[in-house]
């Protein structure tokens, strides 16, 4: 793995370590449209699946900002391993 | 613009599950074999920079939120086909361990960010740099893709809900193209910035063949 590889991982990893935890809180385009429109209700209580960790928040960390920046950091990582390896098959023999 | 569980009806995310899957299916069918060992670490750094930018919203004023998505970025670098595999693997992710995007609406998300995303992007980057030739093209294609692709990703969300019997579609179509719209231009600065950015450091990068 070349330099600016490990650069770039560590940039990704290092924005969402230190810029997750003040990402705005505010509704995305989406949920907005949902509230607005009054449809927001029909995706309450509807969750499939409970998660490791739910909205962003690493469990068993009590500071909600430094709980979001391991969320971030840790999925990052997870993200850059997973479509390594995907990668890694995908590849010319 | 994660689709939640509860917004779409079994019909609509069970057609658009399969159709993802039929994508996904074709993408990694294009791209077998055709993967070299430079790519496979910038698939990695690409990724995870998506990732990570797609955590940091930003306002827009009215109380309102966007976030960087990344299916014009990925298909620019990489080519369509990969942008699709990333984003895919970003969404599955995002749904699976952070529970953002609905596992019934999985296949929605993908339909949505990971494919029309890509395509819109990639086509309108194309075109964009054929009808104006050197850097400038680069540059105009950059951020016209970026903005068409989280606009049309929107518009399709919205059509989504309205056959879903969620929201009309008059109410739900003007809303996600308004707000989409304004963060498309988020969208196309900072895609613009990270392709400047390379093109400066490593054009390399972008020469790179895609898939």
């Amino acid at each position: 793995m070349n330099k600016f590889v490990l650069i770039g991982l560590a940039v990704a990893v290092g924005l969402a370590i230190l810029l997750s935890p003040f990402a705005s809180p505010s509704p995305d385009g989406l949920e907005k449209v949902a509230e607005i429109k009054s449809f927001f209700y029909k995706s309450e209580g509807k969750n499939v699946l409970n998660t490791l960790i739910p909205d962003y928040l690493f469990p068993g960390i009590k500071n909600e900002r430094i709980a979001t920046a391991a969320a971030g950091g840790f999925g990052t990582l997870l993200v850059f391993i997973t479509i390594y390896g995907i990668g890694l098959l995908l590849k010319k023999k | 613009m994660h689709i939640p569980d509860g917004f779409l009806d079994t019909k609509t995310w069970a057609v658009l599950s399969a159709v993802s899957l039929t994508g996904v299916s074709l993408a990694i069918r294009k791209i077998n074999k055709k993967v070299d060992d430079k790519q496979v670490p910038v698939m990695g750094v690409v990724a995870a920079f998506i990732f990570a930018a797609q955590m940091l919203n930003f306002p827009i004023g009215g109380g309102t939120s966007g976030h960087f998505m990344g299916a014009a970025f990925a298909a620019i670098i990489m080519g369509p086909w990969m942008s699709l595999l990333i984003m895919t693997t970003v969404l599955i992710v995002q749904c699976l361990v952070f529970q953002d995007g609905g596992l019934t609406a999985l296949g929605a998300n993908i339909f949505n960010m990971g494919i029309i995303g890509p395509v819109i992007g990639f086509t309108t980057y194309k075109i964009v740099r054929q009808l104006i030739p050197g850097k400038n093209g680069i540059i105009a294609g950059t951020f016209t893709a970026a903005w068409f692709s989280i606009v049309l990703a929107a518009t399709f969300c919205a059509v989504e809900l309205a056959i879903s019997g969620t929201v009309p579609l008059t109410a739900a179509l003007p809303a996600m193209i308004s707000i989409h719209s304004v963060i498309g231009i988020i969208e196309g600065l900072i895609t613009l910035t990270m392709i400047s950015y390379l093109l400066k450091v490593r054009p390399d990068i972008i020469d790179m063949q895609k898939v």
